[in-house]
């Protein structure tokens, strides 16, 4: 019977605090596994064991501070058929499955100092049954440690939906990580055709790879981009690459937009709305709403335009969405894509998810910082994908109106310019209004002139109750 | 020798290589030619043929079976006023001549200070395809694009190998020309010269936009053959001829890969430490983010070059195997 | 005909009976003991890590270096070998371009490139230390062969130890100067070892001078320890390969006093042979022979000594205060043209 104790981690280390147990009663376990999350007065470190063995009783309880070289737990001696299988290894069950004892045993003596052996072959229906005693006999979803729940909730993963390679089916760390793999992106990416992704804004989660094994190339890239399929072509004898992406990155951006656009005034017949509308009320809340509140948290103009726009699209889903396939194609979400100037030319346009549902703060503090990553060309590959619907604002370049160009495969853009003072008439009373202009270029394959009559007119309606958006 | 009218001459890269050998020697008194049976017996090749008649025995020096005597007595003669054509029969007999090459030719100038240029050209046969066996049929000109002081050349078209002479002998510093065996016969037109051939470029041969074909010297005809079947299936090649193995026109592939985004290297040499590991190198260094598929290549089995027919021509590159490659790239 | 010897340039004084045998004496006591006085200050800065890599000492060698330099003119080349720090001095490279070159600084005769086995001076037509044994024959023979052609009437010397004859190119060089009758001058310095390996060890037919003659070129052997017999050796052939004679080969029977190299326990030879050697120095030898002769020799060896150590003071105070070669420079003179990126 050996002893699993609080760990010095350092000269002026003299106590722990046990955070977590990261094993079970009962559970087997490998020297080098980490049972345990110990915090000290430095930080929180996962915490290893140095005997194989099956953990016996756990003699400390999460939260408890104790002095180094504490008994924390006992850890009992395996049967002789008893050794336990590796959990973090991966299920292959092509793959014959070797006696686990004697491979067990040979794998620890052979490498004694690693922290990980050998990955054993995980149980399967044909290999000889795991050691199933009652502790771990019945475990299965809902039965995993605490480390693999934080995991999973961290990367955003439903463990109903992993499957467990672990004993009794349990899910695994590894099970985990995998899944947050999938969930990621592609297997595998050919750097190309992720340099293009990157370019063309194409989000290479949910890309199916055509090349070997499933590798996304760049014609799966471009066959999944919004917008033009010629890749950015660089000048014949050019320099080398690593010296000139910058330039040929920028290049390729033109290249790309003046292919959408080509494409957008080629096939979409667009129409043209426009709208004033007065932002008295709108603008007014805004202070009000700034008025005790840092800096950094100040809601702008822009805010309350986009929420409104989104708000619209909701309202008339005629204009959220795709022409595909010669048919409109509504999107379940609004995702508005915000189209930001960048300083070197171009433009892209990062995508706010589900921005009709935002709250104002929240669709700020993401506004800004799509806009600053934008600038900085650190956009994820995933926030320029997709948009259902674009939102032009050219306020801050001084224009009062923009009649834009569709994206297609969108079906519309809204453009909102420059909040100006303009005399304006309210029930027979002239009073010098802040004025914007929206206006809405929309495809008269998908809508017409009244669906678009309809959307301007509900984000004048919205924008004269600031407090509801 | 027959010109057409428009300036164009029928001509072998035998005679291509000949022609040129004979406007040096006219052009400057300096130069001469050296080596094993270059004078009487015309070449090994037949390259000079009919030199020591026009030359006489001064000028066109059959030298005993010294290759480190004659390459040494190049160098030599370099240093001292001369512009040496030096001739070994194959590259496998330049492995006697190494440390004169090595030591010597390309360690001088530095070694000194400055101070010993020496404006060599050695010439010489190389890589395998006429059952020469595996003493006179392997590619080493890998080896010498290893080493810094020299420069070293690949001529693979009738242009090159009348063109590309005259450049080296103008050099200050050593340059070695590899010669594969299996062009001599290549024959074609020879149009007037377009102005001065420059020894820093790769040529592309064959504009194409889905996979690139790097390559050079005996090489460049099966990757030729190989894009013109790769059209056929719908794959635009590229050909790229490398031309200069020292110092690499890394530029030239970079830009080839930036268009195609794959690349197959094709080398007679083995794979293992071989040129082509040196041009997919630079590839993965400059051009990582234009692949959209790993790079292949296409070498010689890693075997001594066999005798019988079959044998030799298995462990070739072959225009089949440059085609399976694309593919592989491309599919 | 000029000779070039170090620091003292002679008027071409040919008449031995006129410019005083004496005063020739003197001036031959006076190169060797230069070379003598340079090396041992090697070991000196050596051990005082002043000097690294390889250095090779010719001390007990240097009647050959001085011998043969009077034979030669100062249009005629030189190729050596990595123990050529005598070689260089006798053909008048200025000892602190050659101790600063050990030095590796930026005004060592080769840049600090090359160090004590790689010194070299195209303007006095010095070829170089070539460290590999043999590799500087069939250079010498193409500098020969250049020569031949342009019609110039010039001797190449090339330098090389007994250990260069186990090696292909002295055969190939020997028989290609022979066959084409190339003004080459081939000096061997048999020291009787090649690093550590005696020569009835490593040759079968140790007469050297026999086997160059088998070649069909005029060889014989020669007293390596006697600075005026070297001479007179050198000079007839010389002559001989001006007038048109082809190569010539001398085998010069000498012997190093020191070790192979300067981490060499010298194991390998007696001691009592070593002593032996030594007590047929060239230098005291002249010396003696000098004084059998009744002529003056003692104020002649001080006020020689005192120049000597002057020269080389100045060599190591200039060595010293020599700027290092910059390391941007690193990659200068690879190409001639341009800097290799490749």
């Amino acid at each position: 019977m050996a002893e699993f104790t609080m760990p010095s981690l350092g000269a002026d280390m003299d106590e722990g605090t046990l955070q977590e147990w990261l094993v079970h009663a009962g559970d087997p376990v490998r020297k080098g596994d980490p049972v345990a999350v110990v915090e000290t007065a430095k930080s929180t470190i996962e915490v290893e064991c140095f005997e194989a063995g099956r953990i016996g009783q756990l003699l400390v309880t999460p939260g408890t501070t104790v002095p180094v070289g504490t008994p924390l737990a006992r850890i009992e001696p395996l049967a002789e058929a008893d050794t336990p299988t590796e959990p973090e290894a991966p299920a292959k069950p092509a793959r014959p499955p070797r006696p686990p004892a004697a491979e067990g045993a040979r794998s620890t003596a052979r490498k004694p100092s690693r922290r990980k052996p050998t990955p054993l072959q995980a149980p399967t229906a044909t290999g000889p049954p795991p050691d199933h005693d009652h502790a771990v006999e019945h475990r299965g979803h809902g039965d995993e440690g605490p480390l693999v729940r934080h995991l999973a909730e961290e990367a955003g993963i439903d463990l109903d939906t992993v499957h467990g390679t672990g004993r009794g089916g349990r899910v695994t760390r590894a099970d985990v990580g995998r899944a947050a793999a999938a969930a990621r992106s592609p297997a595998r990416v050919t750097p190309y055709a992720r340099r293009l992704a990157r370019e063309l804004g194409v989000d290479l989660r949910g890309l199916t790879g055509t090349g070997p094994d499933g590798t996304v190339r760049a014609s799966d890239v471009r066959a999944a981009a919004p917008g033009p399929t010629t890749p950015p072509t660089p000048q014949s004898g050019g320099g080398v690459p690593a010296r000139a992406s910058a330039v040929r990155r920028k290049e390729g951006m033109r290249e790309a937009i003046a292919g959408l656009m080509s494409r957008a005034n080629r096939e979409i017949p667009h129409y043209y709305l426009s709208t004033s509308i007065d932002m008295a009320t709108a603008l007014d809340w805004m202070h009000e709403h700034n008025h005790h509140r840092p800096v950094g948290e100040r809601l702008l103009p822009a805010a309350l335009l986009l929420k409104a726009a989104a708000r619209a699209a909701r309202e008339v889903p005629e204009l959220n969405g795709h022409w595909l396939d010669g048919r409109f194609a509504a999107a379940e979400e609004v995702r508005l894509g915000v189209a930001v100037s960048l300083r070197g030319g171009g433009l892209v346009a990062p995508v706010l998810r589900n921005a009709d549902a935002l709250e104002l703060p929240q669709l700020m503090s993401q506004l800004k910082d799509l806009v600053a990553r934008a600038r900085n060309g650190r956009l994820r590959g995933s926030e320029v994908a997709d948009p259902t619907l674009t939102v032009t604002n050219l306020g801050d370049q001084g224009v009062e109106a923009v009649l834009g160009v569709i994206y297609p495969p969108q079906v519309a853009l809204v453009g909102f310019g420059r909040v100006v003072e303009r005399p304006w008439a309210v029930n027979g009373l002239l009073g010098v209004r802040p004025v914007v202009t929206a206006s809405l270029s929309a495809d008269h394959r998908a809508t017409d002139g009244a669906v678009g009559a309809r959307y301007l007119t509900s984000v004048d309606r919205l924008l004269q109750s600031p407090e509801e958006l | 020798m027959a010109s057409d009218a428009a300036g164009a001459a029928k001509t072998t890269y035998r005679e291509a290589m000949r022609e040129a050998l004979r406007e040096a020697l006219r052009a400057d008194d300096r130069v001469f030619l050296m080596g094993e049976d270059v004078g009487r017996y015309g070449g090994c090749f037949g390259v000079s043929l009919g030199l020591l008649e026009e030359f006489g025995p001064e000028r066109i020096l059959d030298t005993p079976l010294s290759e480190s005597a004659f390459v040494g007595a190049g160098i030599g003669a370099a240093l001292n006023g001369m512009r040496p054509i030096v001739e070994i029969m194959t590259v496998n007999f330049s492995l006697l001549a190494l440390d004169q090459i090595l030591n010597n030719a390309a360690t001088l100038l530095h070694m000194s200070g400055g101070q010993l240029p020496v404006p060599l050209v050695i010439r010489m046969t190389t890589g395998a395809g006429r059952q020469l066996a595996a003493q006179h049929s392997h590619s080493l000109e890998g080896w010498y694009a290893h080493i810094p002081g020299i420069r070293v050349l690949a001529p693979a078209t009738i242009e090159d190998a009348r063109h590309m002479l005259a450049p080296a002998l103008a050099d200050p510093d050593p340059v070695l020309i590899f010669e594969h065996g299996s062009l001599y016969n290549a024959s074609g037109e020879l149009g007037p010269p377009a102005g001065p051939v420059d020894l820093d470029h790769a040529a592309v041969r064959r504009p194409g936009t889905d996979v690139s074909l790097i390559t050079y010297g005996g090489s460049l005809p099966k990757a030729l053959t190989a894009a013109d079947e790769l059209a056929a299936d719908g794959i635009d090649a590229e050909v790229v001829d490398l031309r200069t193995l020292r110092p690499l026109d890394g530029r030239a592939v970079a830009a080839s890969v930036a268009r195609t985004h794959r690349a197959v290297v094709i080398d007679e040499a083995w794979r293992s430490g071989s040129l082509a590991a040196e041009v997919s190198a630079r590839i993965a260094e400059d051009s990582f983010y234009e692949l959209d598929a790993p790079v292949e290549r296409v070498c010689s089995a890693e075997v001594p070059i066999p005798y019988a027919r079959l044998l030799e021509q298995a462990a070739l590159p072959q225009t089949a195997d440059i085609i399976a490659a694309a593919h592989r790239a491309v599919d | 005909m000029t000779s070039v010897r170090g620091t003292h340039r002679r008027k071409a004084t040919m008449g031995a009976d006129v410019a005083t045998r004496a005063e020739r004496r003197g001036e031959l006591l006076h190169a060797m003991l230069r070379i003598r006085r340079f090396e041992e200050r090697c070991v000196e800065l050596y051990s005082a890590a002043k000097i690294r890599g390889f250095v090779h000492l010719y001390i007990g060698e240097e009647a050959v270096a001085v011998g043969v330099n009077e034979a030669l003119t100062a249009e005629d080349a030189v190729v050596s070998t990595y123990r050529e720090h005598g070689h260089a001095l006798a053909r008048g490279l200025p000892a602190e371009a050659i101790m600063a070159e050990m030095y590796g600084r930026a005004t060592g005769c080769s840049g600090g490139r090359g160090g004590s086995m790689h010194l070299f001076d195209a303007g006095r037509h010095f070829y170089g230390g070539n460290a590999i044994v043999a590799g500087g024959l069939p250079l010498a023979a193409g500098l020969a062969l250049a020569d031949r052609m342009c019609g110039r009437s010039r001797v190449t010397c090339c330098f090389f130890g007994d250990g260069a004859f186990a090696e292909g190119e002295f055969h190939e060089t020997a028989n290609l100067a022979a066959l084409w009758g190339l003004p080459l001058l081939f000096v061997c310095e048999n020291n009787l070892y090649a690093m550590g390996t005696a020569l009835q060890r490593h040759e079968a037919q140790t007469d050297l001078a026999l086997r160059a003659a088998s070649y069909g070129m005029a060889a014989w052997a020669v007293d390596g320890m006697d600075v005026e017999a070297v001479e007179r050796a050198a000079r007839r052939a010389a002559e001989g390969i001006r007038g048109g004679g082809g190569p010539y080969f001398l085998e010069m029977r000498t012997y190093r006093f020191r070790a192979h190299s300067m981490y060499d326990p010298d194991r390998y030879r007696d001691k009592a042979e070593v002593e032996r050697w030594k007590a047929r120095d060239p230098v005291t030898r002249l010396a003696d022979r000098m004084r059998e002769d009744a002529e003056p020799v003692e104020d002649l060896l001080g006020e020689t000594e005192r120049q000597v150590t002057e020269e080389i003071d100045a060599a190591v105070d200039g060595a010293e205060r020599a700027p290092e070669e910059p390391v941007e420079s690193l990659l200068q003179h690879v190409t001639s043209l341009r800097t290799e990126a490749t």
